[in-house]
């Protein structure tokens, strides 16, 4: 116990500065400002998982780490969909998880965000066109914003999030 | 004609408040008719601990009664033996001589067995009716074996079968003489009031009877069994030793903790209410053996106050048990099962019942701002003033009393989320739960009534303690341990520690509405939209999904399990073919009663072994009875 | 007039005190593991955004779920009456340790109804595991804090402080400390913070307190959230002004008040940066172990007992 907080306190702070560039793309102009004035410094996120292959989620994991570090920014993981303002959905929305995330997007409260994050939850990414597949997020919940990439990259995912907030770097 | 029978009863009741009412705080009376009653006569004796009691007979009845009204809906059967019950309850504090005590103890267990057995018959559980009406009259006549030994013993040495004349006579007797009178007692009453280990029979005829009858019984019968151990205490053997004390301590603290641990693993809602009794009879004898600790150790002022603790607490308990078993008979009348396995969202179909339990269930939990808080609270304050004894092992056992207590306390809260949530929240879990139906009108009224009762000791707790105060003091006399100081604020053992429940219900009221107030200040309330429950997506959300009752449980009885020690068996059954498929699965989990497994089985076995043996004396022969026949006249003519 | 200037103080110090204490603890844990981490007023930002929500509530709940968190809420505020904060007097600390307890217990109550009232299996499961918590890490509280009130004989909390005070010598008394231990482990159960419970766990399945929160959303949630901050929040003052009573004000001037105030950032300082080092240097116990710890903190509190009066 002792031992690992030595390493820890001896490694000091590693947060790096998030990345100037990034692809993110606005899909619609909904209540852009609004969003920014509500959650620019505060926002929940529930990661949902759609059928994806877990390379999203594990770049996404690496985000709650000490290098990406999302908290500096007042976001944070949250376990219910009640809890959050921001569904991040990764995957191509595989015929069995289509009715799960409708209810998890119903169950969660107004205003809300959706942002599909990897080509997957884009338009089904490698497995378009197949028929487990019903084919990126935008067919099954409203979305805000995608982070493209396969998978995008924690950098890719954290410029992604604070840009669609509209949050100075 | 039994709404009328009801109603006189209620009437009684009334007169009996009155009466009660006027002996507390009135002129002691008595009342002597010689030929009533054979051995003695019939005599009455009221004072203010009997006008207490009779009094808080009286209260729980007009209720009960009301309450009876709807819910036998005109049945016949037992309406008289109702009567009866509450008459004799109302004589057994005022009685003054062995002869009217248990001629009226007698009564009151005779009709209430009656009751037990009707109530249980009706439910259609006729095996286990008779078992728990047959458990309970053996019980009962065994208390009453060791209360007549105890009580002639006394006669026999006091040379009167007058109350009184055992006040004036006892402090003449030897320590040794009381100490064996006194057990015999404490024996009779404990078993009447449902202290371990001579609880068994209330979880078996508490929720066997009709709703009202438990009611009564939970509230006020278990009630005179500590009255009977107060005026043997402090009246009949007085001065008390201070082993009796320590002993009710023990068996206090241990009643607190083993009902409440039994509670909580029960899915029956009757029989979690029986054993919650049991326990708050354990804080009761808390408070009565922490007076008679500190009485036996001149420490009158103490005394005072744990008994006034203990008092409070017997106000309080008939006030809020009689309010759970009413509620509970609402939920068996609307839903026709108590069995809350098969209860759920009953909040929804019976709003009244459920709010009414809800009172029950917080006031029971001892929070506040409801009165089983102020109770709990000056039993804690009498118990944590024991380092004014100075034997290091009675501060030992009030330190284990304390503890106790406090497990107790903190168990009781998790067993009434339990109760009120299982039973009355979520979903339905059963087809009759779904179409449960509000109760009748009486029964809504004598529960609102009730729980209005519990607000109202609640918030005239700073009159009600000084006034118990008081009827203590006829006990044990001492100055006022509690006094009303400003702000309606009781004043516990001068600045020891202050409470004022009005303070407290003020400061909560206010408290609960500043946030809704500043929400609506600020014009944060967008309204709330509906939709089903987050079940991870799942696309079935339906009753099964929810907690059960024994599940709820689960905690406790990992926790517990030494003491639980249940009985696990899994039994599969396999298809013949392959033992791979499996046909059926059958698990039981069932938790032993310690108390009945290493107590009452092994005492009936001896019983049963030593009957055997002795049996062999009835050979059936004639010639063998012919001769002892002669063998005793011989004896007799030897010896006298 | 002074009371009630008093009492109003003290809720202001505890409600608008909480997020900030909440947030050190995050800003404080993450620190120590390496990252930036969040501001330590970023709960003041998620409270404020929670409230310009739509609440979304359960078809299967009933009236029991909506009061829940004005109960809970309403229930801290008073505790943070009854509690010595800033002075050894505060209006309702007469009634002592019981009545604070009991105050929490009625938060836990309401909450342990609203996780059941969803009907899901995890609020079913939060409530049961917090309702054990609770029950077993009672007696604990009781005997500690009985440990104090021998020593000063009154339960009054105000008057445990004016005594501890009094005597600085008696803060090194060993039965003092065993009460202390007691009392910070019965604080870690209680708050539920590691190692009993994770605060910021995600698996349903290790949850005691935040399954049964699961269905809040909005306003609702915030209020939970807030009074759980305030449930820490006094729980430290009790550990710091009654074990170390210093700084705290023995009347009501103006100058007493606020160096009671700054006497008491500082040693919440200290407490939170000693949790916040607990909580990053020991993992989660198993849920089954808890007890096990609990039973532990009762022997010390049953220790520190006998302490004083073997020590008489």
């Amino acid at each position: 116990m002792l031992g690992q907080l030595r390493i820890a306190l001896r490694a000091g702070i590693v947060t790096e500065p998030p990345a100037r560039e990034t692809d993110i793309e606005q899909l619609g102009t909904r209540l852009a400002a609004e969003i920014r004035a509500r959650f620019g410094r505060s926002l929940a996120i529930r990661q949902v998982d759609a059928g994806s292959c877990n390379g999203c989620e594990l770049e996404i994991g690496g985000l709650t780490g000490p290098h990406y570090d999302i908290e500096r920014f007042g976001l944070h993981f949250v376990a219910s969909p009640r809890h959050a303002d921001c569904l991040l959905v990764t995957g191509p929305v595989t015929r069995n998880m289509a009715a799960a995330l409708r209810h998890t997007w119903e169950a969660t409260p107004d205003p809300k965000l959706v942002i599909a994050a990897g080509d997957c939850a884009g338009d089904g990414g490698i497995f378009r066109g197949s028929y487990a597949v019903v084919g990126g997020v935008c067919e099954v919940v409203p979305v805000d914003a995608l982070i493209p990439g396969c998978p995008p990259s924690p950098a890719a995912l954290l410029a992604g999030l604070l840009d669609a907030l509209g949050r100075p770097r | 004609m039994a709404p009328l029978v009801y109603a006189l009863t209620a009437l009684l009741g009334a007169a009996a408040v009155v009466i009660g009412l006027s002996g507390m705080l009135g002129a002691p009376w008595t009342v002597h008719v010689a030929w009533l009653v054979p051995l003695g006569g019939l005599s009455l004796q009221m004072d203010a601990l009997a006008g207490l009691f009779v009094a808080l007979v009286g209260a729980a009845t007009i209720p009960t009664s009301l309450y009876a009204i709807g819910y036998t809906a005109g049945e016949r059967r037992g309406c008289v033996a109702y009567g009866v019950f509450v008459a004799a309850m109302l004589v057994v504090p005022l009685a003054g001589n062995v002869m009217t005590f248990a001629l009226a103890w007698e009564l009151m267990s005779l009709a209430s067995y009656v009751l037990v057995l009707d109530g249980a018959r009706a439910g259609r559980e006729s095996g286990a009716s008779a078992h728990a009406a047959w458990v309970y009259a053996l019980m009962t006549h065994a208390g009453l074996a060791c209360l007549l030994a105890g009580m002639l013993l006394l006669t026999a040495w006091t040379g009167s079968a007058r109350f009184a004349d055992w006040a004036l006579a006892a402090p003449a007797l030897d320590a040794g003489a009381r100490s064996l009178a006194w057990v015999l007692l404490a024996l009779g009453f404990a078993a009447k009031a449902g202290g371990v280990p001579l609880h068994v029979w209330l979880p078996l005829a508490h929720p066997a009877a009709p709703s009202h009858v438990s009611a009564l019984m939970s509230g006020v019968m278990i009630k005179l069994g500590v009255y009977g151990l107060l005026r043997a205490s402090f009246v009949w053997l007085a001065p008390a030793l201070p082993w009796w004390g320590a002993l009710l301590l023990l068996i206090g603290a241990l009643s607190a903790v083993i009902g409440v641990l039994y509670a909580i693993v029960d899915r029956d809602l009757k029989r979690l209410l029986a054993f919650s009794s049991i326990e708050n009879v354990g804080i009761v004898l808390v408070g009565v053996g922490g007076a008679v600790t500190f009485a036996a150790t001149t420490l009158p002022d103490l005394a005072l106050l744990a008994l006034a603790a203990a008092l409070a607490h017997v106000v309080n308990h008939a006030a809020f048990k009689s309010l759970l078993f009413m509620a509970a008979g609402g939920v068996q009348h609307g839903a026709g099962t108590r069995d809350m396995e098969a209860l759920g969202g009953l909040v929804k179909r019976q709003p009244w019942t459920a709010a009414c339990f809800l009172v029950g269930a917080v006031a029971i939990a001892g929070l506040p701002p409801l009165n089983g808080f102020v109770s709990e609270w000056l039993t804690f304050q009498a118990l944590l003033q024991n380092v004014r004894l100075p034997q290091p092992a009675l501060n030992l056992v009030f330190a284990l009393a304390i503890a106790g207590l406090a497990l107790a306390a903190g168990l009781a809260v998790a067993c009434f989320v339990k109760a009120f949530g299982i039973t009355f929240l979520a979903l339905p879990r059963s087809a009759a739960a779904a179409a449960a139906h509000e109760v009748p009108v009486t029964m809504r009224a004598a529960m609102t009534a009730t729980a209005l009762a519990c607000a109202a000791l609640a918030l005239g707790a700073p009159w009600l303690v000084p006034a118990l105060v008081r009827v203590g003091a006829t006990l044990v006399p001492a100055a006022p341990p509690v006094t009303l100081d400003t702000w309606l604020t009781l004043d516990v053992s001068a600045d020891f520690a202050r409470l004022s429940m009005p303070a407290v219900a003020l400061a909560l009221a206010a408290g609960v509405l500043l946030p809704l107030a500043l929400l609506v200040v600020v014009r944060a309330r967008p309204r709330a939209r509906r939709y089903e429950t987050w079940s991870c997506g799942r696309l079935l959300q339906t009753a099964r999904m929810e907690y059960t009752a024994i599940a709820f449980a689960d905690p406790f009885t990992r926790v517990f399990d030494f003491f639980y020690r249940p009985a696990r068996r899994l039994d599969v059954d396999r298809h013949p073919e392959s033992r791979f498929f499996v046909r059926r699965i059958r698990y039981e989990n069932p938790t032993r009663f310690i108390v009945d497994e290493w107590l009452y089985r092994p005492l009936n076995r001896l019983l049963r072994a030593t009957t055997r043996r002795a049996a062999i004396v009835q050979s059936g022969s004639p010639n063998l009875y012919l001769a002892y026949v002669l063998a005793a006249l011989l004896a007799l003519l030897l010896l006298v | 007039m002074h009371v009630a200037l008093l009492a109003v103080l003290q809720v202001l110090v505890v409600a608008l005190g909480a997020p900030l204490l909440i947030g050190t603890v995050r800003t404080v844990k993450a620190r120590l593991v390496g990252r930036r981490g969040p501001a330590p007023w970023q709960p003041y930002r998620d409270l404020r955004k929670l409230l310009g929500k739509t609440p979304v509530v359960s078809e299967t709940t009933s009236w029991i779920f909506r009061i829940t968190p004005y109960v809970l809420a309403g229930a801290m505020l008073v505790a943070a009456v009854a509690a010595p904060v800033l002075t050894s007097r505060p209006p309702l600390a007469f009634a002592g340790i019981i009545l604070l307890m009991s105050l929490f217990l009625l938060g836990t109550f309401f909450l342990a109804l609203a996780g059941l009232d969803a009907g899901s299996a995890f609020g079913g499961m939060g409530s049961s595991r917090e309702v054990a918590v609770a029950a077993l890490a009672e007696p604990t509280v009781i005997l500690a804090v009985f440990t104090l009130a021998l020593h000063a004989n009154t339960t009054n909390l105000g008057g445990i402080v004016e005594h501890v005070a009094a005597e600085p010598l008696l803060t090194l008394n060993p039965a003092h400390l065993l009460a202390f231990a007691a009392f910070f482990i019965v604080m870690l159960a209680e708050t539920g913070r590691l190692p009993v419970d994770n605060p910021a766990t995600h698996l349903e399945l290790t949850m005691i307190h935040e399954a049964m929160v699961l269905e809040y959303s909005a306003r609702h949630l915030a209020l939970v959230e807030w009074a759980g901050a305030m449930k820490l929040l006094v729980f430290l003052t009790l550990l710091a002004n009654l074990f170390f009573p210093w700084g705290v004000a023995a009347d009501v001037s103006a100058p007493a008040i606020a160096l009671g105030l700054l006497a008491l950032g500082g040693k919440l300082a200290i407490l939170t940066a000693a949790l916040a080092l607990l909580e990053t240097a020991i993992a989660k116990l198993r849920l089954f172990r808890v007890p096990e710890l609990l039973a532990g903190s009762f022997a010390l509190g049953v220790l520190a007992v006998s302490a004083v009066f073997l020590l008489r």
